[in-house]
C-alpha cells in the first residue's frame, strides 16, 4: 500500500516548485489528481482527456492497454499529464512516495515545456481544451441521442472521419487559407512581375491560372474540404468533421515533440531530484526508477532516453553543464524546435555512437542488425527522421474535387520514396468515399509505377497509369 | 503559483466505469468479425468434438483501423548496448509490438490480429444465432422437464434477500414519506450537510420491504434425437470420416440449442448396418462395399422401437461417399422416402474431397427422386465447405421456401 499522505505530496510539491523556479522553467497552475489503475487506464484510452467523446475505438483501446498491463507486458505510466491550463496530471494511487514525488518533478518538466514550445502555444489553447473537449464529447452525445439520427449514423461517420484525421497539414502555424483567400493568392501569383525595361523586352504572355478549379491550390486538410465543399451534409455530420480535425490538431503537437518533450522532462526530474537532497533510502529508489524510465529499449527509439541524452549534449556542448549559457541555449531549442529539427541539429556522429544507435530491417523470420553508427550513422539518422513525429505519416493532397466532370475527388500522394500499403488505402478511401458522397480517385507510386486507385460505387479498383 | 492536489476519491472510482459503453460496442463488433470468419475458426480440428465449457483461442481479424500509412516495411532504428554489430539478429519478427510509449503514434500499421478467448458454448451460439430448425414442430412430451426455469410471479411481503424488489422498496418508502407529511426539502438540505445525523434519516421499515415472488416453472420439453448414418466402408479414408464428424457434430450442437433432451444414435454400414458407440463410428473402419439401404432400414428399425415420431423430433443425416451398389439403389430411394415422412429432416451429405466427384460415383443424382421438402442434399468437398453446408441445409429462408 501507499506510503504518502497527501500534505507530504504538498509538502514535497513546495520544495520542488522552488527548484522550479530556480532552474528558470515557467509553467501553468498545476493540478493533481490521485487515480487508481482503472481510472488511469481510462485515461489512457481517452487521452488523457477527463471529458470526451464515446466511440467504440477508445473501448480497444482500454482492452488493449488492460490486456497487456494484465498480463505484464507493459506497466502503466506513472505519470500522464495533458497539455492544458491549468495543467492536469495523474498520479497513480499505488505508487510509493519515491514514486511520486519523481512524477511531480518530471510533470512540471511537462508543464513548462507545453507552455513554451512553439508547436503548443502556436497549435493550441490550453486555457479551453478541457472544456472544449467536454463540450464536442456533449455535442456528439447529443447526435448519438437524436432519434432522427441514430447512433449508428454517428458511429459509422465518425469511423470514416477517424480514418481520415491525420490527413490535414502537419504545421498548425501556418492558417488555413479560405477559398477566397487562395483566389486572391492564385491571381496575384498571374500577374506579370514589374518588368524594369519594359521598351526593351517583348510584353511576356501571362499563364491564365484556372480559378474554376477546386481546390485552386492543392489541399491537405481532407476533412475541412469535405466539411467545406460538400454541399448536401447535416448539420451534425458538418460538425463531427470539425470536431475530428480539431482533435488530430490538438495531437500533432505532442506527435512532433515526443523525444524532445520526454527528454526535456526526464533531464529537469533529474536536476530536480538530485537539487532535493533526498533521505538515502529515497535516493536509491529514485536511481533506480530513473534508470528504468530513460535506458535504452532494443528494437526502437526509448524517447525518454534519447531525449534525456541528447538535451545533456546541448547543455555540455553550448556552456557545460549548469552553466547559464549551457541553459540558455536549451531554453532557446526547447522553444523553437520540434523532434525533426531537433535530430538534425542535434543528434552527431558521436552521440549516435554513445548510444550504439544502428537500424534494423527484417529479413525472413528476424530482424537483423544492418548498419550500425560507427559506419553508416548517416543511413541511420535519415531513416530516424523519416520515423518521427509526422514525417511518418503520408502526405496526401486533394487536386481536384471534380475530377471527370462527376464531381469525383481526385488527391496525388506527394511520393518521396515510400509506397502507400494498399490495404489500409483501399480502406481508408472507401472511408474517404462515404464522407464524401462520391466517388474518389488516389494517384500514388507502387514500386516505381504510378498507380490511379479507385473507390466507387463497383468497390476498389487499382491501375497503372502513364 | 498554486498546485492543487485532488485526492482519491473510493466513490468516484466505483462510480465511473466511463469506458464500459464504448468496449461494449467494441466487443460487438469482435463478435460481428467472430461471426464473418466463423467458417475458417471451425474448419479447425481443434474445436471440433470438444466439451461445451472448454475454452478455445481463436484467432480473428480484429476490428482494424485504418489511415494512410506506408507500407514498405523499412524496419527500425533502435539503441544497443554498446557492442551491435551488423548481421546481429535483435528479434523474432512478429513477436510482439513495440512497448506503448515509444511507438510513434498513430502512424504504424500495427498488427491488429486478436486472439481472443471464447468458450465453445458462445462459438456455437453465434454460429448458429440466425438458423432456425426446420420443421421444429412440438411434439407431444415425452418427458417433462420440471424445477428447471424459475418463473416471476406477483410479489409478497416476505422473503429470502435476494428477492428483495429494491425499486419497490424505494418507492414505498417514498409513498409513506410523502403521506407522513415530513418536510422533504429541509431533510434533503440537512443531508447535505455532514456528518449525517440519525434524525436526518427518513429510515425504511419492514413494511416497505418488497419481495418477488418466484414459483419453479414446469415447462414441457419436446426430445429430439439426432440420428447419425455413416458409411464405414473401406472406402472412407480418415479426411473423409473427419468431415462427416464435422457435419454430425454441427447438427448435433444445433439441435442442443434447440431442445432440451437430445439424444444420439449411431448407425454404421458398409453392406450390413448396426447400432455403434459414437468412439466405433467414427474410428473404426471396415472393409467391403457398401449398402446404404442397409443404414436407412437400420434407422428406421431404431425409429420403430425407440423414437415414436409422435414422441420425438427426429433428426437423420447420412455421410458417405457416394459409392453404393447399383443393385442397391432402388431400395435406397425407397427408405429414404420412408425416412422423409418420419423425420423433421432428413439430409444427405456426400463428401468427396476436391476434384474426385468427377470419376467417382455418386448418389446425389440419384436422390432427386426423394421428392420431400424435409429432404436436403449436400456435396463437400473440403473443410471450409462445412460451414457452409450445414447452413443451407438448415438456413431459414430455405426451411420458409420449402
Amino acid at each position: 500500500m501507499t506510503n504518502w499522505t497527501l500534505d507530504e505530496l504538498a509538502r514535497w510539491d513546495d520544495r520542488i516548485q522552488e527548484k522550479v523556479r530556480e532552474f528558470g522553467l515557467d509553467c501553468y497552475p498545476q493540478e493533481f489528481e490521485v487515480c487508481d489503475q482503472n481510472a488511469m487506464l481510462g485515461y489512457m484510452a481517452y487521452h488523457g482527456m477527463p471529458s470526451h467523446y464515446p466511440h467504440w475505438s477508445f473501448g480497444k483501446a482500454f482492452e488493449k492497454t488492460k490486456t497487456m498491463y494484465d498480463h505484464g507486458v507493459s506497466g502503466l505510466p506513472y505519470e500522464m499529464v495533458i497539455n492544458s491550463d491549468p495543467c492536469l496530471a495523474y498520479l497513480m494511487r499505488d505508487n510509493s512516495l519515491c514514486l511520486q514525488v519523481l512524477t511531480i518533478a518530471h510533470v512540471y518538466g511537462h508543464n513548462d515545456f507545453f507552455k513554451k514550445n512553439f508547436n503548443f502555444a502556436t497549435g493550441t489553447r490550453a486555457t479551453d481544451t478541457i472544456s472544449t473537449f467536454k463540450a464536442r464529447a456533449d455535442r456528439v452525445r447529443r447526435y448519438q441521442e437524436d432519434p432522427s439520427i441514430s447512433a449508428t449514423a454517428v458511429e459509422d461517420w465518425l469511423d470514416s472521419c477517424h480514418a481520415l484525421s491525420f490527413s490535414r497539414s502537419k504545421n498548425p502555424s501556418v492558417p488555413r487559407l479560405s477559398h477566397e483567400a487562395q483566389l486572391r493568392r492564385a491571381m496575384e501569383a498571374a500577374e506579370p512581375p514589374e518588368d524594369p525595361f519594359p521598351l526593351l523586352s517583348r510584353k511576356p504572355e501571362p499563364p491564365e491560372p484556372d480559378l474554376l478549379r477546386v481546390p485552386v491550390e492543392p489541399d491537405e486538410d481532407l476533412l475541412l474540404f469535405i466539411r467545406d465543399h460538400r454541399r448536401d451534409l447535416e448539420d451534425w455530420q458538418r460538425d463531427i468533421l470539425t470536431i475530428v480535425d480539431d482533435e488530430a490538431r490538438y495531437f500533432i503537437p505532442q506527435i512532433e515533440t515526443k523525444i524532445m518533450n520526454e527528454g526535456w522532462a526526464s533531464f529537469w526530474h533529474h536536476k530536480i531530484m538530485n537539487a532535493l537532497d533526498l533521505p538515502q533510502e529515497l535516493h536509491l529508489e529514485f536511481l533506480v526508477r530513473h534508470n528504468q524510465v530513460v535506458c535504452p529499449h532494443p528494437r526502437s527509439i526509448n524517447p525518454y532516453h534519447l531525449g534525456f541524452v541528447l538535451w545533456h549534449e546541448i547543455e555540455k556542448k553550448f556552456g557545460g553543464a549548469d552553466t547559464p549559457e549551457g541553459r540558455r541555449k536549451m531554453f532557446e531549442v526547447r522553444e523553437s524546435d520540434r523532434d525533426t529539427s531537433f535530430l538534425r541539429r542535434f543528434l552527431d556522429a558521436r552521440t549516435m555512437q554513445a548510444v550504439d544507435m544502428f537500424s534494423y530491417a527484417q529479413r525472413g523470420e528476424h530482424y537483423v542488425v544492418d548498419e550500425i553508427a560507427d559506419e553508416g550513422w548517416e543511413d541511420i539518422k535519415a531513416k530516424l527522421l523519416r520515423q518521427t513525429g509526422t514525417a511518418s505519416m503520408p502526405v496526401i493532397k486533394i487536386h481536384d474535387a471534380d475530377y471527370g466532370g462527376t464531381r469525383g475527388l481526385y488527391l496525388v500522394h506527394e511520393h518521396e520514396g515510400r509506397d502507400l500499403e494498399v490495404t489500409h488505402a483501399e480502406k481508408t478511401l472507401g472511408h474517404l468515399r462515404h464522407l464524401w458522397g462520391g466517388k474518389v480517385w488516389l494517384r500514388c507510386s507502387l514500386r516505381g509505377k504510378p498507380t490511379l486507385l479507385c473507390s466507387g460505387p463497383d468497390g476498389f479498383d487499382a491501375k497503372l497509369i502513364n | 503559483m498554486t498546485t492543487v492536489f485532488r485526492p482519491y476519491e473510493e466513490s468516484e472510482a466505483l462510480r465511473s466505469d466511463r469506458s464500459a459503453g464504448d468496449r461494449q460496442r467494441h466487443r460487438e463488433k469482435l463478435r460481428r468479425s467472430l461471426r464473418e470468419n466463423i467458417a475458417d475458426i471451425i474448419a479447425e480440428e481443434s474445436i471440433i468434438g470438444r466439451d461445451g465449457d472448454k475454452i478455445v483461442k481463436v484467432p480473428i481479424r480484429g476490428i482494424k483501423e485504418y489511415k494512410f500509412v506506408y507500407g514498405d516495411n523499412e524496419g527500425g532504428v533502435g539503441t544497443g548496448d554498446g557492442d551491435t554489430k551488423p548481421g546481429q539478429i535483435i528479434g523474432q519478427a512478429g513477436d510482439g509490438e513495440p512497448q506503448p510509449g515509444q511507438g510513434r503514434a498513430g502512424s504504424e500499421p500495427g498488427v491488429d490480429y486478436y486472439e481472443t478467448e471464447i468458450s465453445v458454448d458462445e462459438l456455437i451460439e453465434i454460429m448458429f444465432e440466425d438458423l432456425e430448425l426446420p420443421d421444429m414442430e412440438r411434439k407431444v412430451l415425452r418427458e417433462v422437464m420440471s424445477d428447471s426455469t424459475f418463473k416471476r410471479r406477483g410479489y409478497r411481503k416476505r422473503g429470502p434477500r435476494v428477492h428483495l424488489d429494491r425499486k419497490r422498496t424505494a418507492k414505498a418508502r417514498i409513498r409513506r414519506m410523502i403521506a407522513s407529511d415530513t418536510d422533504t426539502a429541509e431533510l434533503r438540505q440537512n443531508l447535505q450537510g455532514e456528518p449525517e445525523k440519525p434524525e436526518d434519516r427518513f429510515p425504511y421499515r419492514r413494511e416497505d420491504l418488497t419481495y418477488k415472488r418466484v414459483i419453479t416453472d414446469v415447462r414441457e420439453e419436446s426430445n429430439a434425437v439426432v440420428m447419425c448414418i455413416m458409411d464405414t466402408s473401406g472406402s472412407m479414408d480418415r479426411m473423409k470420416k473427419y468431415l462427416a464428424r464435422s457435419f454430425f457434430f454441427l447438427l448435433y450442437q444445433f439441435v442442443l440449442t434447440r431442445y432440451q433432451n437430445v439424444e444420439l444414435v449411431f448407425i454404421g454400414h458398409h453392406t450390413e448396418a448396426k447400432e455403434v458407440t459414437e468412439e466405433d463410428f467414427f474410428h473404426k473402419g471396415e472393409s467391403g462395399g457398401t449398402m446404404i439401404s442397409s443404414g436407412y432400414k437400420k434407422a428406421l428399425e431404431i425409429i420403430e422401437d425407440r423414437f415414436h415420431p409422435e414422441l420425438w423430433n427426429i433428426y437423420a443425416f447420412h455421410c458417405s461417399d457416394g459409392d453404393n451398389f447399383d443393385s442397391d439403389n432402388d431400395a435406397t430411394i425407397r427408405a429414404a422416402r420412408e425416412l422423409c415422412e418420419v423425420c423433421n429432416l432428413f439430409g444427405y451429405g456426400e463428401i468427396k474431397p476436391l476434384g474426385s466427384h468427377y470419376y467417382e460415383s455418386s448418389m446425389l443424382e440419384r436422390f432427386r427422386a426423394v421428392d420431400a421438402k424435409n429432404f436436403h442434399s449436400v456435396l463437400i468437398e473440403r473443410r471450409e465447405d462445412v460451414y457452409p453446408s450445414f447452413r443451407s441445409v438448415l438456413s431459414k429462408e430455405r426451411a420458409e421456401a420449402g
